[in-house]
């Protein structure tokens, strides 16, 4: 069969007239079927609907059971935190159900003027400029080592490390010899600890916990153990009881004069607890890296930590970036823990206020735990969404 | 001989001062940590005697047996603030803890599957609305939610005077939940004898027909034995006429309500909070499992004829729980970490009776919190030790 097949319709009709009817075919359809419509309940918006939501009699029964609960829950929400809510005020008489407004939604005019205590607790309030050029400090940094594309990320990473750490101490704490009045930590409150406790947990836990993963892959019996026996201890026990242990064994266990105040002991169990959980994690990365890697290194003539710090972490760090952030919001959520040995954080001044009779009312509680959710989605939904983003990323460099 | 060959002979081992060699070095390194690590030990434990005897606090596990002198709201075994010790008190505590972690560990797995599954789903709103549960509840701190459920949710429930009455047997208010108790005056052994024997029978029927259909194919109706002996023993001893229960009502004074069971408003802020927290964990670890098995399982086994039912039960989840199982138990240790924070709603948990109250009392920081972080630690050993057995035995025999 030598002869090119018909391809185009025309070749075949010609082909066709070509052919003996007494011989060759009797009837081939010369003009093609028309194609039917799609069925009527397979596209569009209806079908769409049936398709996505009442595919089969259990899914349309949880359909309807799913817009019951909507309709339950979203609207007194709204109600609650927008119409019915009080936005100006400066007492309890603002939220409490009178005859002129039988439902009282969130009392906002309480946020709003508690606000100033919520961030800066019992701050000085002429100091208070100090705390602003914090939060600003670290807003740099943070965007500095967050943003991938911004230039010199290895200047950022020194900054936020080193040089942010003791800056922030001296503004805040106070140094008089330039002018800056001590603040006494006692006086530190609200979402200006929160932030402390949760940038110092951060700070320190990543190079604690660094070190703590290569003891933990060492191949010295010694350090193997010690590292084994931290991270496993610390792990295997609540943070309470870590904060516990910071807040009344850690006066005991240094001379009486170099007694660390409050603010102090509970950063320590923080870095403490962190460091653990940090420690994990950049095992794991660690272990990721295929052995070739170190076999590579060490062929170059490379010592113990130049091999780790050129050639095994960081890439190692580069693929645990996403439980990183993960382990921080962990630690985030974790701050509130130091208001239960006593710390002003976010909640405590929120407990504080809530229970304060000028703005004792039933709906005080509920919009000072509103406000208190706000903030922490922000921050840890923010924190969430990075490192999904990070994710992507090494998933499509990994594609590649 | 050349000169080159003679060379080789006698290079031998490359010589290295000591200082350089990694052997020493590592010797030096590993002492000088043992070093350090024993100072600190040993100047803390110094600081801490100095300190102690300064502030004239005893030390040692005396305690133990002194009367405790507190009362705790919930008790599991006989407790009395003037006749028990620190002792018996850690025993309520400990027993606390373990409650609330068991009944939370349940609740928390079967709501965490079906919110797990519910993101697999078809339905875009089942969807949907789990998804958003669990950013939700996973971008809150727990203790946040947990005083939201004790402060703004429990505590605002109605007053003793005007408190929800169900059937007037069933109140609800801002001190707790109150339902009857049953009491049996006679027969009561007999009935949980019928129990233990409707278990046992259907632990060793549901066996046997595992072994049998394996031998021959034929399955047999388990559930229907199971809840056969279930429902068909307990309802003999009640023919029987050997039974005699009476019920104690709550009842409702002035102050107070006496008789029945009555659960407190700490535990179910406590349980709502663990619960909802921990099962959006658990969720996002099932999705995790049931994506881990590959789309071939569910399309050999709807090729073989299984319906969507059976393709779940016998192919995709037995293969799913492999990946599942071991975070999950890190779930299930979480729970029960957090059930400490208990202190911040004021449940009677062991955090909160020893290392608050006892504490307090007896100001024997290092005894009471070493105790205390050891029950953890047990409990966290215990169950890494038992995963890691679980672990082997459930892993894919590969060749």
């Amino acid at each position: 069969m030598s002869e090119p097949t018909p391809t185009t319709e025309a070749e075949v009709r010609t082909e066709l007239a070509s052919m003996d009817p007494e011989h060759g075919v009797a009837y081939v359809r010369d003009v093609p079927v028309e194609s039917l419509p799609p069925p009527a309940g397979e596209t569009g918006a209806l079908a769409w609907l049936r398709r996505n939501f009442f595919a089969t009699p259990l899914d349309s029964a949880l359909s309807i059971g799913v817009i019951l609960l909507i309709l339950w829950v979203v609207p007194p929400i709204i109600k609650f935190t927008l119409i019915d809510a009080v936005w100006t005020g400066t007492d309890r008489e603002a939220c409490l159900v009178t005859a002129a407004r039988p439902e009282v939604g969130a009392c906002w005019a309480f946020v709003d003027e508690r606000l100033a205590y919520f961030v800066y607790g019992s701050y000085p309030i002429p100091e208070r400029w100090r705390v602003d050029v914090f939060f600003a400090m670290l807003a740099i940094g943070v965007f500095w080592l967050l943003r991938l594309s911004a230039p010199r990320r290895d200047l950022g990473a020194f900054y936020f490390f080193v040089i942010l750490p003791v800056a922030s101490y001296i503004l805040l704490k106070g140094f008089p010899a330039i002018g800056l009045p001590t603040v006494d930590t006692s006086l530190w409150g609200g979402i200006l600890v929160t932030i402390v406790v949760a940038t110092v947990g951060i700070v320190c836990s990543l190079p604690i916990g660094i070190l703590l993963a290569l003891g933990r892959r060492s191949r010295m019996p010694a350090v193997k153990l010690f590292s084994v026996i931290y991270i496993e201890f610390v792990r295997g026990v609540p943070l309470i009881t870590v904060l516990f242990m910071a807040s009344v064994m850690l006066p005991l266990f240094v001379p009486e004069a170099w007694s660390p105040d409050k603010l102090l002991r509970a950063l320590v169990g923080i870095a403490m607890f962190a460091s653990a959980y940090m420690a994990e994690v950049v095992r794991a990365g660690l272990q990721a890296i295929p052995k070739g890697q170190y076999e590579g290194a060490m062929a170059v003539g490379l010592g113990y930590w130049q091999m780790m710090r050129l050639i095994i972490l960081p890439q190692a760090l580069k693929i645990t970036v996403p439980n990183i952030v993960n382990t921080y919001i962990g630690l985030f959520k974790d701050t509130t823990l130091v208001f239960i040995v006593g710390i002003f954080d976010l909640l405590k001044t929120i407990e504080a206020a809530r229970i304060d009779p000028k703005w004792a009312t039933p709906v005080t509680s509920t919009t000072g735990y509103v406000f208190a959710a706000i903030f922490y989605i922000i921050f840890c939904y923010g924190m969430s969404r990075y490192a999904k983003n990070i994710e992507a990323r090494l998933a499509r460099a990994d594609r590649r | 001989m050349s000169v080159a060959q003679e060379s080789i002979r006698d290079a031998g081992p490359p010589k290295v001062s000591p200082i350089r060699d990694p052997k020493v070095r590592a010797i030096a390194y590993q002492a000088l940590l043992c070093l350090i690590v024993a100072f600190l030990v040993y100047a803390a434990a110094r600081n801490a005697i100095v300190n102690l005897e300064r502030a004239h606090i005893a030390s040692g596990f005396g305690f133990w047996d002194v009367t405790a002198g507190f009362d705790i709201s919930q008790t599991l075994i006989e407790y009395s603030a003037q006749a028990s010790t620190y002792g018996t008190a850690f025993w309520v505590g400990l027993l606390n803890t373990l409650l609330v972690s068991v009944i939370g560990i349940v609740l928390a797995t079967i709501l965490g599957f079906l919110v797990g599954v519910a993101r697999l789903s078809r339905n875009l709103l089942v969807v949907r609305i789990a998804a958003g549960y669990v950013e939700v509840i996973r971008n809150l701190p727990l203790l946040l939610q947990l005083l939201f459920w004790y402060n703004a949710v429990l505590k605002a429930l109605p007053d003793l005077r005007s408190s929800y009455d169900i059937g007037g047997s069933i109140f609800l208010n801002n001190r707790g939940l109150f339902f009857p108790s049953p009491i049996f005056h006679s027969g009561g052994k007999l009935l949980v004898g019928a129990l233990i024997v409707a278990l046992v029978g259907s632990i060793a029927f549901r066996i046997w027909a595992h072994k049998r259909q394996e031998r021959t194919g034929q399955q047999a109706p388990v559930l229907w034995v199971t809840l056969a002996l279930f429902i068909g023993l307990p309802l003999l001893v009640l023919l029987s006429g050997e039974l005699s229960v009476a019920f104690s009502y709550p009842e409702k004074g002035r102050f107070n309500i006496r008789g029945g069971v009555e659960v407190l408003p700490e535990f179910v802020a406590l349980l709502l909070g663990l619960v909802a927290y921990t099962a959006a964990f658990i969720s996002e670890v099932v999705r995790a499992g049931i994506l881990a098995v590959s789309k071939g399982q569910t399309e050999a086994a709807n090729a073989l004829g299984l319906r969507q039912g059976p393709t779940l039960r016998l192919v995709v989840i037995p293969q799913a729980m492999r990946v599942i199982i071991p975070p999950l138990t890190s779930q299930y240790l979480n729970l029960t970490k957090n059930s400490s924070l208990a202190v911040a709603v004021g449940y009677p948990d062991l955090v909160q009776v020893f290392t608050g109250t006892v504490l307090n009392q007896t100001g024997q920081a290092v005894e009471v919190v070493a105790i205390t972080m050891a029950v953890y630690l047990t409990i966290s050993l215990v169950t890494s030790f038992a995963m890691n057995v679980f672990n082997s035995r459930m892993a894919i025999v590969e060749r």
